[in-house]
């Protein structure tokens, strides 16, 4: 069966999107970005949508789930590498994709994550435990 | 959506299942490029699509759809029409609204996908089906 | 009946031409530069459509007649010929044809008759060459309005990261449109994370405007940058207040200068005054 690889980066997980997500699809693929958030403790997400030409309600919807998603199990979704026509579209349609942060490219979306993660990590400094994989 | 058009390319498309979207969408670009739509028209047009066949899917148990090159008396554009025989809608104003939603999903999005097109017709009565008509002219 | 009697004019085509040429002239429909062989080509495919016995402007049989007309219209028009000097130009082709009916049609029903059929045939030719001309006239309107759109909204780089779109004008839903694409399409070329909307040239900022700044602002999160909206006149914010309109949370700034220099601190960027070392 099709899947959506996810790739490790460090502490972060890389989502590259390539082709069109169907309904199964999709669902396999929030399912393993779960299992794979807790398989790795990521505390981040970096998902690759530049090569997604359309991105239609139910598309938008996915992403919103898997923002939330990771959000619960405490890490940060980042959408990089929307195409100029589907940020327009998108607006047009009023999808507001709740709960997504965007960034350019994977560069300056990784940036964004460990700017993220720097900020909470002096917050917690007390409390700071060395992360622990299974 | 009674003018003077002259079709000059048309087939129709049996859609009945979830794998028949992206072929369809995939025509659609098709017509889309060969009247010369710009990218951000293109897209416009195929997000609109994507979003019709998907309620023809859900709401209309499956159903045709027919796009056609079409031509008025300034420009070109591409015309789709989608038809079910599902239950229909009970109340269009209430659908075209909005915010109106059914069910657990954004509703029928009807109101966000009639932005992204130049013309847009919806025909429906209960027990009789949905006809969505709607045309993307080549400049918008 | 009625078909012998136009059955005259395809007899004395050349005695046609002749009194059309100098009712031309006449009539100031002809600068002395029309193509001899376009009113004879006109003649002869109109005269034989005439032939097919069918009076009815919409039919097949005038097709080809109808389109040397449409290119013969479009180019006295560029060559600067009014509406009226075109619509001219077949009303003299009418009174030479009248004239040579009178001539040779003695019978003044069958003449009435046959004078009534070419008028309803020319008199639709004429309206074409109106629409014709119309048609041009719409073409290049839009053609100067995209270039309109194309220049009025550039979108400049003032910094490493940092775009300027200042709006000179109103924002309408299709100069917005315009907007949207040059500026996601310059923050991807530049690599840009923040873009100043300077809206100090827009006249009046309505709800509908406030909405397509808005849509503006939404499109350039999408993308992962984010705006600065500068140049607001007192007026504006007055008005925006009144309406109820509400920026959600974008930042404003008075001046585009103010602006760039909120876009400096949040890329962690200062400016300091150099020092001249003794």
């Amino acid at each position: 069966m099709e899947r959506i690889p996810i790739l490790k980066m460090g502490e972060f997980l890389l989502v590259t999107i390539q082709v069109d997500l169907y309904d199964q699809l999709a669902e396999t693929l929030e399912t393993d970005l779960i299992h794979s958030i807790r398989k790795h403790s990521s505390r981040g997400v970096l998902i690759d949508i530049s090569a997604v030409s359309i991105i239609d309600s139910f598309m938008g919807r996915i992403l919103g789930n898997i923002a939330v998603m990771s959000r619960i199990m405490d890490a940060l979704t980042v959408v990089v590498g929307m195409q100029p026509a589907v940020a327009i579209t998108l607006v047009e349609l009023g999808l507001p994709l709740p709960g997504v942060i965007s960034a350019l490219n994977v560069e300056k979306g990784m940036e964004l994550l460990k700017a993220k993660m720097n900020t909470l990590y002096t917050d917690q400094s007390d409390e700071d435990e060395p992360d622990s994989l299974e | 959506m009674k003018m003077n058009l002259i079709v000059s390319n048309r087939e129709t498309v049996a859609v009945t299942r979830e794998q028949d979207v992206v072929p369809l969408r995939n025509r659609v670009r098709d017509y889309g490029a060969k009247i010369g739509m710009s990218i951000l028209n293109q897209t416009k047009l195929i997000t609109a699509t994507s979003e019709l066949v998907r309620n023809l899917l859900k709401y209309g148990g499956g159903g045709k759809v027919t796009i056609e090159e079409v031509k008025n008396a300034r420009e070109a554009g591409v015309r789709l029409i989608f038809a079910d025989s599902g239950p229909g809608i009970a109340d269009i104003s209430l659908a075209m609204r909005d915010g109106y939603s059914t069910g657990k999903s954004l509703g029928l999005g009807l109101p966000g996908t009639k932005r992204l097109v130049s013309e847009f017709e919806i025909e429906s009565a209960l027990g009789a089906g949905t006809v969505v008509t709607i045309i993307k002219w080549k400049n918008g | 009946m009625k078909k012998n009697t136009l059955g005259t004019l395809s007899a004395r085509k050349g005695e046609l031409l002749e009194k059309w040429t100098s009712l031309l002239v006449e009539n100031g429909a002809d600068d002395g530069q029309t193509e001899e062989g376009e009113s004879e080509e006109f003649a002869s495919l109109f005269l034989e459509a005439l032939d097919s016995g069918d009076f009815d402007p919409q039919a097949p049989a005038f097709d080809r007649v109808k389109e040397l007309l449409i290119g013969i219209a479009t180019s006295r028009g560029k060559r600067g010929f009014s509406p009226r000097e075109n619509a001219l130009y077949l009303f003299s082709f009418k009174q030479a044809a009248f004239h040579l009916l009178s001539e040779s049609e003695k019978d003044a029903g069958a003449l009435f008759r046959a004078n009534l059929h070419l008028s309803s045939v020319l008199d639709e030719m004429a309206i074409l060459t109106f629409e014709a001309f119309l048609k041009g006239r719409e073409e290049i309107i839009l053609r100067q309005t995209d270039e309109i759109n194309e220049i009025s909204t550039p979108v400049i780089k003032i910094w490493d990261g940092v775009v300027a779109l200042p709006i000179i004008g109103t924002l309408d839903s299709s100069r917005t449109q315009v907007v949207m694409e040059n500026l996601l399409q310059q923050i991807v070329e530049t690599e840009s994370s923040i873009a100043i909307l300077d809206i100090s040239g827009v006249p009046a900022v309505d709800s509908l405007v406030a909405q397509h700044l808005l849509k503006t602002v939404s499109a350039t999160r999408l993308m992962g940058a984010e705006c600065i909206i500068s140049g607001i006149r007192p007026e504006i914010a007055q008005t925006m207040v009144h309406l109820g309109i509400d920026l959600e949370g974008i930042i404003t700034k008075a001046t585009l200068a103010s602006a760039l220099q909120t876009a400096f601190a949040s890329m962690q960027l200062s400016v300091t005054r150099k020092v001249k070392m003794q």
